[in-house]
């Protein structure tokens, strides 16, 4: 089984309107969509969910104003500014210490040296996620909750759920769509997967972040293919991003034009091969074939 | 004055929207700074040139084992939340990558003081000038996960006065929320699009969590703005600019200028989007 990984290192370039694609290309395979803080994919391919579960990334402090004696050890010891000194009253003081849920990263230190055992440390429910049936098969996608923490332990979660469904029904491919940037959650998408596409948007910040994208794959050894999407929006650019990925031995698997009906593709809920045929529709069937090709060269 | 700018969704115009807010309002004479919070993609620097005056790495403390006088009593291993350090049988490893250096192993827990912090270079922060507006920025370091301790880096170079704007990585999680955490208002760029929409929902939701002052621009209008106006309306948030959907402004921008060199319109949309700010009380 192959797991293939779509991403952009700069957000917005068009990963999630070429996944639809793909799902829409692609044969026996799981669809998972490892962009759980702002997951989009299920906006498309309306999924019928199957199966939720409660996601429990972490802990989270909080302090209990009646014991609190504002000694502020927990304050001193915080590093990550989540301690704040504007609790509730208790019988004895104005104000309390207080734990921002925002700042708190539930490491347990305050708790360890509250000498009052004020502090409690107590697992969060950060989100949730589902294994659905979708058009075009079946999908694992997830919602991180608002300011949730641990969204990489979410995105493995969702991976290890997918390729799990693609062995029990014995399907040959996963295709995740994946979060902007290089951090935490894309981390967690690309370790141990068989190939990258990034998808580069014909901008100069598009091909800043592709680079730093295909250095995060050369980090992980996870080989990567590019695809160039809004291409005629600055064909000075698109070459040049195509005499970079060609200088370091990327293959270049395609180009997509600035296409409006992406939009409107989007609007109707479907993906663009949907819409019909047309120039950038066959433009992404192409891409699809050129990345068929390279998975099956992969591990 | 603090302003972030952010967005469920990439790719929605934030960048775009903070280099030219903060051009032109330093080109009327305010003091601006220009903070790059977006450290897994940085492109601030793409748009406003700036001159890099001072670099510096910043780091996070992550534990090293004494091995001597390590007894493998598996105490760290039991404290660490994060499975950065785990007492396997005869040995103590340690995982910097998912370390978050809360300090919990090394000043707390060890009751032999075999672990002691070392830094680990997690980034780079660069401060310099773009003509009339301070610059700063960080860069996460490849293969690095958590970029939260490098944006509360990059806030620790906030001025005390002047205006500040915050450009937000993407998201509705952890860095997106450090980002924000102490803005005196979050301005919320959307694309009126089913994902802009569904996203703009989402980073709500995290804003009115952080009980932080809020409004929305939505940027390439031209169709669908009727749903980002509904809702808006309804959530009871003011809706501060609209940016028309332009293939100009687009190229502008793939070519890495600001759009207020190219479309003199755009600075007085800025202007107007600050005026707004102020009407409303915002900032």
């Amino acid at each position: 089984m192959k797991e293939l990984v779509v991403l952009s290192g700069k957000g917005g370039t068009g990963k999630t309107s070429l996944v639809a694609c793909l799902a829409a290309l692609a044969d026996r395979k799981v669809l998972a969509d490892c962009d759980v803080d702002a997951a989009d994919l299920h906006l498309v391919l309306a999924p019928h969910v199957l199966h939720r579960e409660e996601f429990r990334g972490g802990k989270q402090a909080s302090i209990l104003p009646e014991k609190c004696t504002a000694c502020g050890e927990c304050w001193a010891f915080c590093r990550f500014d989540a301690i704040r000194f504007d609790g509730p009253a208790n019988n004895v003081l104005e104000k309390t210490y207080r734990v921002d849920p925002m700042g708190c990263e539930g490491c347990g230190v305050c708790a360890c040296v509250c000498s009052c055992q004020a502090i409690e440390l107590a697992p969060v429910v950060s989100g949730e996620w589902y294994v659905s049936e979708t058009r075009h098969g079946p999908m694992v996608h997830a919602r991180l909750h608002p300011a949730g923490e641990n969204s990489g332990k979410l995105v493995t979660l969702v991976r290890t759920r997918a390729r799990a469904i693609a062995e029990e029904r014995g399907l040959d491919l996963v295709i995740a769509d994946g979060a902007p940037g290089i951090g935490c959650p894309v981390i967690a998408s690309v370790a141990g997967a068989s190939l990258i596409l990034g998808v580069a948007e014909a901008t100069l910040s598009g091909k800043h972040d592709l680079e730093r994208l295909a250095g995060l794959a050369a980090h992980f050894g996870i080989p990567v293919l590019v695809c160039i999407n809004k291409a005629d929006l600055n064909g000075e650019v698109a070459a040049a991003i195509d005499e970079w990925c060609r200088a370091r031995g990327i293959p270049v698997v395609g180009s997509i034009p600035y296409d409006g009906r992406f939009t409107e593709a989007q609007v109707q809920g479907k993906s663009l091969v949907e819409l019909g045929d047309g120039a950038t529709a066959r433009a992404v069937r192409e891409v699809w074939r050129r990345t068929k090709v390279a998975l099956e060269g992969c591990r | 004055m603090r302003i972030a700018i952010a967005s469920g969704k990439g790719g929605t115009g934030k960048t775009i929207v903070a280099t030219n807010l903060a051009a032109t309002l330093a080109e009327n004479d305010s003091p601006v700074t220009y903070l790059d919070c977006d450290v897994e993609a940085p492109n601030g620097h793409i748009f406003l040139k700036p001159e890099i005056t001072h670099r510096e790495t910043v780091t996070i403390p992550v534990p090293e084992v004494n091995e001597v006088k390590c007894t493998r009593c598996g105490c760290c291993g039991d404290f660490c939340q994060y499975n950065a350090i785990v007492c396997l049988g005869n040995a103590v490893l340690t995982f910097p990558d998912l370390c978050h250096g809360c300090g919990g192993c090394s000043l707390l827990v060890c009751p032999e003081g075999a672990i002691r912090e070392i830094p680990r270079a997690i980034g780079e922060i660069e401060q310099g000038k773009s003509g009339l507006t301070d610059f700063v920025q960080g860069r996460l370091r490849i293969g690095q996960a958590s970029a939260t301790p490098l944006i509360r880096a990059v806030k620790r170079h906030l001025p005390r006065t002047g205006i500040a704007i915050l450009d937000a990585p993407p998201g509705n999680s952890c860095p997106m929320v450090e980002t924000i955490r102490e803005a005196d208002l979050v301005l919320l760029i959307t694309e009126p699009t089913p994902f802009g929409l569904h996203d703009l929902r989402l980073a709500v939701e995290t804003v009115r969590l952080a009980g932080l002052a809020h409004a929305v621009v939505v940027n390439r209008a031209g169709r669908g703005e009727a749903d980002v106006r509904r809702y808006c309306d309804r959530a009871g948030i003011p809706i501060l600019l609209e940016i028309p959907e332009d293939r100009r402004i687009a190229e502008t921008y793939s070519r890495g200028e600001l759009a207020i060199r190219t479309i003199p319109a755009y600075a007085d949309w800025m202007r107007a989007l600050f005026e707004r700010m102020r009407h409303e009380a915002l900032v």
